[in-house]
């Protein structure tokens, strides 16, 4: 489903020449859990960002199904991100003066839905993840574990095969983490394809596939061991 | 979710800028719409002044200053009238007719009004030496002599316009239509003034000026219940032409030398000056609202795609294309512009018509089509403005949205 072939990504920083990615080779099947990690600046990121056709590769290509991603317009990836790739980040970003409600529409917005459908849709991904009586409140207003779910509602709002997810329990407590995770295996049980980026080693074993990174490459492959939660 | 709803509750987050960036057009418009709306009615009075009273010319005490045509006797100067019969004993050519006014201030009612001393044409012709006399004929081109022999009955109204009527009693008067209605008066009633009862001939109709607050009445009544001797503020010359009235001044000025002569666009000339005045006003507040308002605008969008560059990436990440980012931005734009040019309009149309007949000294009235010309600036320049700022957040990385890169 999703392909890197030979990616590397440089760019200069104060004259000197930085990789933030160096030859990766990657290989995500339909329905596949991918975890990756690493240290710092290891390029977990950068990896994340190409294979949502936010970040074009200096060399090499990426392909999601058939179609190389860096082939098409800038516009082109964002109708392609529309339609197939849900993110979640680690700061949420949420637009902090539309309501949770308002926020789970936007997709649905760009994706052109009316606004009964818009309004029903969001309505019940809220109540999916249990904010069904905080449609009205602001960012501001929810717990950072609410935004958070807030950001999850607002991820499949366009019903993604693809969830490209961004240290998603950076900012939360261990509970609240693990209910997140869960929450990513539910998805992933539904079908979808996830590539979770993360620091915690606690969420990035509840995958069912870890790359590792350094420095730029992919220095190890592992599938988990399926385990009972 | 829609498009308007993402810009209009993007404009209420950040109030105070938001209100700034407003003001800035805002102030800008309602100056100029104020400013043109007041210009225009003042060219308007200027252009009617010169319409009417083209040919006219003013002999006035020297020391005298004279800003409005109409209210050129409202001053305590004076001038002999034996003034008029030396006009009238003379051979200026070129003049269809004389008008020496005296004016004294009355109360009725608690109002102040102006009681004006007028002698009626009637009073020359009775001379037998002015029948025929060099005074009231013209020169070639200037239409027929006027014998002063025509039989139907006068309109007195036409007083307001011909400036000068033909018969008038010792105790008749004609009012102003801002007299007839303050103190509820009809032709054919009588008011008292100064002690003595006069008959009111004719009700004049509006005419926008000064004249409009005046009691006329047989000047020799006037100087009698006045106190006065034989003296009037000034003494207007009907010319017959605007081409005749150049040479009239000079010819009146060597006949009385004491006396200051001014031609009605002298008059004008600081009325027109002041509107020149004003136009270039308009004209350099506009510029300014163009090249300071619109830097500020610009230097607000600027600051606003930096603050919401976030939001931009993750709009962007959830598949907006730049056409959107663009379109928001230009929205938020013409709502700002919109706004900027109703309001300005409404404010500087309700200074104009309150302030500018005390400015400029003339009736002022809406102008409807100034509301299309300020809406039009108004969004043009924060369209214009804006567009840089809004073509660059199209344009962002959304890559801004992450932490680590």
């Amino acid at each position: 489903m999703l392909r890197m072939e030979e990616v590397s990504k440089s760019y200069k920083h104060r004259g000197q020449l930085v990789k933030a990615l160096d030859g990766a080779a990657v290989h995500i099947t339909k329905g596949d859990f991918v975890s990756v990690v690493g240290p710092s600046g290891s390029g977990k990121s950068t990896l994340l960002l190409m294979l949502g056709g936010m970040l074009s590769p200096t060399s090499g290509r990426v392909l999601l199904g058939d179609r190389s991603i860096y082939d098409l317009s800038s516009d082109r990836r964002a109708r392609l991100r529309k339609e197939s790739i849900g993110f979640v980040f680690q700061t949420f970003n949420l637009v902090p003066y539309l309501t949770a409600l308002e926020n789970v529409q936007i997709p649905l917005y760009l994706a052109g839905a009316d606004e009964g459908a818009q309004e029903q849709t969001a309505s019940a991904l809220l109540e999916r993840v249990g904010l069904g009586d905080r449609l009205d409140h602001k960012p501001t207003e929810l717990s950072v574990g609410q935004q958070q779910r807030v950001a999850l509602a607002r991820m499949l709002a366009n019903d993604p095969s693809v969830i490209l997810a961004d240290e998603p329990t950076g900012n939360l407590d261990p509970e609240t983490a693990d209910q997140v995770i869960g929450f990513f295996e539910d998805c992933n049980k539904e079908g979808r394809t996830i590539v979770m980026v993360t620091h915690d080693p606690k969420a990035a074993e509840r995958a069912k596939r870890t790359l590792k990174l350094r420095d730029g490459k992919i220095i190890s492959e592992q599938e988990q061991s399926l385990h009972v939660a | 979710m829609k498009l308007r709803t993402l810009v209009w509750r993007e404009l209420f987050e950040r109030k105070s800028q938001m209100l700034t960036c407003f003001l800035a057009i805002f102030l800008g418009i309602t100056t100029v719409v104020a400013i043109k709306n007041v210009t225009f009615y003042s060219e308007k009075a200027v252009a009617r002044e010169m319409d009417s009273l083209g040919a006219n010319v003013l002999v006035l005490p020297k020391s005298t200053t004279l800003q409005d045509y109409y209210s050129a006797d409202m001053h305590e100067e004076v001038i002999p009238e034996e003034y008029v019969m030396r006009l009238t004993m003379s051979d200026i050519e070129g003049v269809d007719n004389l008008s020496p006014k005296l004016c004294v201030p009355v109360e009725l009612r608690g109002k102040e009004f102006a009681l004006t001393g007028i002698l009626p044409k009637s009073e020359f012709q009775a001379k037998a030496a002015w029948g025929g006399a060099g005074i009231f004929s013209r020169p070639i081109g200037c239409g027929a002599i006027d014998t002063g022999t025509n039989s139907e009955p006068e309109d007195k109204r036409t007083l307001v316009r011909k400036r000068v009527i033909k018969d008038l009693e010792s105790h008749e008067i004609l009012i102003g239509p801002d007299v007839a209605a303050a103190l509820d008066l009809n032709e054919g009633d009588t008011l008292t003034l100064l002690e003595e009862p006069f008959s009111v001939i004719a009700v004049l109709p509006e005419t926008g000026t000064v004249d409009d607050s005046r009691i006329f009445a047989h000047l020799h009544t006037v100087q009698r219940l006045s106190g006065n001797d034989a003296v009037v503020n000034c003494i207007e010359i009907v010319g017959c032409c605007e081409e005749i009235s150049a040479g009239l001044v000079g010819k009146v000025n060597d006949l009385l030398p004491s006396a200051k002569v001014v031609t009605v666009k002298q008059v004008v000339a600081t009325q027109q000056n002041v509107n020149h005045m004003m136009g270039r006003l308009s004209t350099i507040f506009l510029v300014i609202i163009v090249v300071v308002g619109g830097a500020g605008i610009a230097n607000y969008m600027y600051a606003n795609v930096f603050e919401r560059r976030r939001e931009i990436g993750t709009l962007m990440a959830l598949g907006a294309e730049s056409g959107l980012v663009l379109r928001i931005f230009l929205l938020k734009a013409l709502l700002l512009g919109l706004a900027g040019g109703i309001g300005g309009f409404l404010i500087g149309t309700t200074l104009a018509v309150t302030l500018g007949p005390k400015l400029a000294g003339v009736p002022v009235l809406p102008m409807p089509m100034l509301a299309l010309w300020a809406v039009g600036i108004s969004a043009g320049i924060t369209l214009s403005a804006s567009y840089f700022p809004a073509r660059r957040a199209a344009r962002l990385d959304p890559v801004a949205t992450f932490q680590e890169v």
